[in-house]
């Protein structure tokens, strides 16, 4: 299976993401920015970090980047994009997915691990898996997402939302949301749920090692569910 | 403008260093030179106070690549790689503007690092505030927290470990170190030295704005009409150039178009154009007008004493400058070929085609002051009597309570996890350990680095807190199971010019030096910090030790947290039930006078390379070294790490419970093991002449002191978790 990482200028999980997919059995190449046409590819990344300073509106700059417009079609044509962290900031910015990503609500960077319940494994990236509770890993400063109530009840209507942050049981509370995001909601998909945004990083959960392995977890099961 | 004595002297220098730059230029220097002179001859650039006790301290060893004098040390850790590393001080920067001071403290030591050639793999960080009440430490302790995560997180660097101390006599001036480890291939290490006549001097980075201009010209009144736009003299990071500069730079240092490289750091374009040439006994002209710059009519002068960050000069081979632009523009940063090194052996700087600056480079390097300070040495006070009814109407828990939550011992996950420590996903053990530990990038090894500080110790001697620091370094990196390779120091002291303080630092030197040569532990890189002063006050001396060992097989790196019921508990080393300079004692008691507790370093090392062997031979379960706030606090810690209870034998030593549980002699560590393995363990200890007892038995979930006091693990993490979230919200 082919996959491709984007790297923009401040990405800084482009290797990490290459490592992991790498591992797991993609076929991977890293992107630059600036080049026009994305090869061809199974599943595009957006990775985490701080394009272009992220000095504007997180992701606004990269989103505007040369090899987005081809990544926009791909999208729309059905191709997988997954964007992480910084990579779903990205994509909020595109209008791939809806909403917006502010401000941790306690105004700090925080890196730690959490927990997050999947709501709908009717799509490519987490169908099959035989878990309903993942341990992930956050590390951002803009996670707390929001949308109006009307694109809430839109992305409800639709089981766009990919992700919630809880306990490790699998509790929706809000005592388990780090940064504050509306319903605790941690990722999103697009209508078609093709497209994935999501803060926490399972690339940097693929050994025992690390901080844990659910991230492995996730890795392959989506290499198979393209497959 | 005329120079004269006075405009020297609000330059910062000294009326009879003024006469010496006139006598070795046999002429007057015009305010550009002097400039020169203020920047290349200031305490931080010429080590002047320093210079003759930094010489005595060991600097080789067989592991050994770099040592002292190139923009960070290097070390071998075999198969062909390397680590660079150094700790530097952004104090006092740091105190005025806290978020930029430290930020561009993490960026300035991350750019001597990659300078090498060696791509950051961890960045670790030792600061200081005055007390909790004083009215300035709550934002000081923020704004530095977010200015460190905020260029290390936006590179992309871990923040794998780190210290946080708070003591009045940082209420005027705080500390801040940062520490940077970068990993090179042997054969690809990057120097300073320039080489060859007539080879390209390149500009790259950010360009040069009127930002972090000497600080001392700001006091000279007659340079008003000169600067009209005077910015702060602290100056502002952009951690997002940097990335790109460090991706640029590692993509040209991948070839072999480098001479030399050096990045402007303090005193920027002057110290870095000078270093070179110096280095490469080579003259250097450069043509100002060629200078990227960031504002309109900049003159010579700012453009020399700029210290606008994220910059470098690099020396080209000739023919490579077309190979070297497209790399840079590929990264949208400045590229300018600005001059050459020729064989004049000056520095010779042109403006608006007229020559500026002619100084024989010689005599910047080499002639500048060194000075034999006078100082005092320190007597060895005299030991506490502390009654045993005093002690004996303490009990336990309240002890306890109150010294796990004690500032100086709490938790500092607030702090930590406003770091990125994860990213490059090769952090294995993160913050709150007694070590970071990364990954060697697809290797087995491992990397453990830790930084520490023992201001109590120093002040009260420092001879022995000299030695103390050093061997914390060593302990906490066997304590992960990792081999001590070498340290570099950033030694934070009050004014030279006062002998108590040149006294302090004296004595500490000759103590980190006496410990790090008896461990075999050379310091190969390091900075000096002097004027951390308010008034006449001094701050408590605070030398930072950064250790860095190896893991050859990170499978068998260890952390503190208990890991199985029924294991045993070992102290390793002889509790003595030292008090003085304890936490106890200047916390619960309010004694802040005695001697610190006596550095035994055949102890140290012995004990040291016996849990290396133990863990080695894979008897190790788990181990911590004891260290501030003593016995009971080191293994409270291990029980809230592993989420573990305790019961604790009854001490057949003699000495008193309170001493015994809370006394801080040197040279112990506690470590876990089975039971099943109590003999084969204690034949190596008895081997190798090691003290041990047995401290108890691993339980699930309470700790049991003498069958009388009981204290559940939540209680335990409750005391130890909660007082700087709650101080800083």
């Amino acid at each position: 299976m082919k996959s491709s990482v984007i790297t923009f200028p401040g990405s800084n999980c482009d290797r990490d993401m290459d490592v992991a997919l790498k591992k797991f059995g993609f076929s991977n190449k890293m992107v630059w920015h600036d080049d026009g046409e994305l090869p061809k590819s199974d599943l595009v990344v957006l990775p985490g970090g701080f394009s272009y300073g992220d000095y504007l509106r997180c992701g606004s700059m990269a989103s505007k980047s040369k090899i987005m417009q081809s990544v926009i079609n791909f999208a729309k044509s059905g191709g997988l994009v997954m964007g992480i962290c910084n990579g779903f900031q990205i994509l909020v910015e595109t209008g791939l997915v809806p909403g917006v990503l502010l401000r941790n609500k306690y105004l700090e960077f925080i890196c730690k691990n959490v927990f997050v319940k999947l709501d709908n494994k009717e799509n490519t990236y987490f169908k099959n898996l035989n878990k309903d509770v993942l341990e992930f890993h956050i590390a951002h400063n803009e996670g707390n997402y929001f949308c109006t109530k009307d694109q809430l009840k839109e992305i409800k209507d639709n089981n766009q939302i990919a992700i919630y942050y809880c306990n490790s049981e699998g509790k929706i509370e809000n005592q388990y949301n780090p940064n504050g995001s509306i319903k605790n909601i941690a990722g999103i998909f697009n209508k078609e749920k093709n497209v994935l945004g999501m803060m926490p990083h399972p690339e940097r959960m693929i050994d025992e090692s690390l901080s844990g392995e659910d991230g492995s977890l996730f890795f392959k099961n989506l290499l198979n569910n393209i497959k | 403008m005329e120079v004269n004595e006075q405009i020297a002297i609000d330059h910062g220098l000294k009326s009879d260093e003024y006469k010496k730059i006139c006598k070795l230029l046999k002429r007057t220097p015009n305010i550009t030179e002097l400039g020169i002179f203020s920047a290349m001859w200031n305490e931080h650039c010429s080590y002047k106070s320093s210079r003759l006790h930094l010489k005595k301290l060991p600097t080789k060893g067989k592991k050994v690549i770099q040592g002292p004098g190139e923009n960070a040390g290097v070390i071998d850790i075999e198969d062909g790689d390397a680590i660079v590393f150094k700790i530097e001080s952004h104090n006092h920067p740091s105190f005025i503007e806290p978020y930029q001071g430290a930020a561009t403290g993490v960026g300035g030591i991350m750019r001597d690092v990659f300078t090498m050639g060696a791509r950051p793999i961890a960045n670790l960080n030792s600061i200081h505030f005055g007390s909790p009440q004083h009215k300035k430490t709550k934002n000081l302790l923020r704004g530095v927290v977010h200015g460190i995560g905020g260029y290390g997180n936006c590179m992309g660097v871990p923040t794998i470990a780190g210290q946080t101390s708070f003591d009045s006599s940082y209420n005027g001036n705080i500390l801040v170190n940062a520490m940077t480890l970068g990993l090179v291939k042997k054969n690809k290490i990057f120097y300073s030295k320039a080489a060859g006549l007539n080879k390209p001097v390149i500009y790259v980075g950010s360009k040069t704005g009127r930002d972090g201009i000497h600080g001392a010209s700001m006091a000279s009144a007659s340079f008003d009409d000169k600067i009209e736009e005077k910015k702060p003299t602290v100056q502002v990071g952009d951690p997002f150039t940097e990335k790109l500069l460090l991706e640029a730079c590692l993509e040209l240092m991948a070839g072999d178009s480098i001479i030399a490289i050096q990045d402007m750091g303090a005193a920027g374009l002057t110290s870095s154009s000078i270093e070179m040439a110096s280095k490469g006994n080579l003259g250097i002209e450069i043509d100002l007008n060629k200078v990227p710059c960031r504002e309109t009519k900049m003159t010579p002068y700012e453009i020399m004493l700029s210290e606008s960050q994220e910059r470098m000069l690099i020396v080209l081979e000739n023919g490579k400058e077309e190979i070297a632009k497209k790399i840079f523009d590929k990264w949208n940063l400045d590229f300018a070929v600005i001059g050459k090194t020729t064989n004049s052996k000056n520095i010779e700087l042109f403006f608006n085609q007229e020559q500026v600056v002619k100084i024989p480079v010689n005599i910047l390097v080499e002639n500048s002051p060194m000075y034999d300070r006078k100082w005092k040495k320190s007597k060895l006070p005299k030991k506490n009597k502390i009654k045993n009814e005093v002690l004996n109407k303490l009990k336990i828990n309240d002890v306890l309570k109150k010294i796990l939550s004690n500032q100086n011992i709490c938790s500092k996950e607030w702090i930590w996890q406003q770091y990125d420590h994860t990213v490059m996903g090769d952090t294995i053990q993160k913050p709150g350990g007694d070590s970071g530990v990364v990954r060697v990038h697809g290797t087995n090894k491992a990397v453990a680095a830790s930084v520490d500080s023992s201001a109590v110790y120093c002040w009260a001697h420092p001879l022995t807190g000299g030695k103390q620091v050093v061997a914390e370094s060593w302990r906490n990196l066997i304590s992960v199971g990792a081999k001590p390779i070498a340290i570099t120091n950033c030694l934070n002291f009050g004014s030279p010019e006062k002998e108590d303080n040149m006294g302090e630092f004296v004595e500490c030197v000759q103590g980190i030096g006496e410990a790090s040569k008896y461990l075999n532990f050379p310091v190969v890189s390091g900075n000096v910090s002097f004027y951390n002063q308010t008034k006449d006050v001094g701050i408590k001396p605070t030398p930072s030790i950064g250790g860095v060992g190896l893991i050859q097989d990170y499978k068998k790196m260890i952390s503190m947290d208990l890991k199985e019921v029924d294991n045993l508990v070992l102290i390793i080393g002889k509790t003595e039930g030292h008090i003085d300079q304890s936490l106890f004692a200047r916390t619960i008691l309010d004694e802040k006078n005695g001697p610190p507790p006596e550095v035994n370093l055949f102890n140290e090392k012995n004990n040291g390379e016996s849990i290396l062997n133990l863990i080695d031979k894979g008897y190790v379960k788990s181990a911590h070294d004891i260290s501030l706030g003593g016995l009971l606090v080191a293994i409270s810690k291990m029980c809230i790490k592993g989420n573990k209870g305790i019961k604790i034998n009854k001490s057949k030593n003699l000495i008193n419970e309170i001493e015994y549980f809370f006394a801080e002699d040197q040279g112990r560590y506690l470590i876990e093991i089975n039971k099943g393995d109590l003999k084969e363990v204690t034949k190596i200890l008895d081997k190798n002449s090691v003290h041990y007892e047995e401290l108890g038995i691993i339980t699930k979930n309470d700790m049991i002191i003498n069958e009388k006091t009981k204290l559940t693990i939540d209680e335990l993490k409750s005391y130890y978790t909660k007082w700087l979230s709650k101080y800083m919200s």
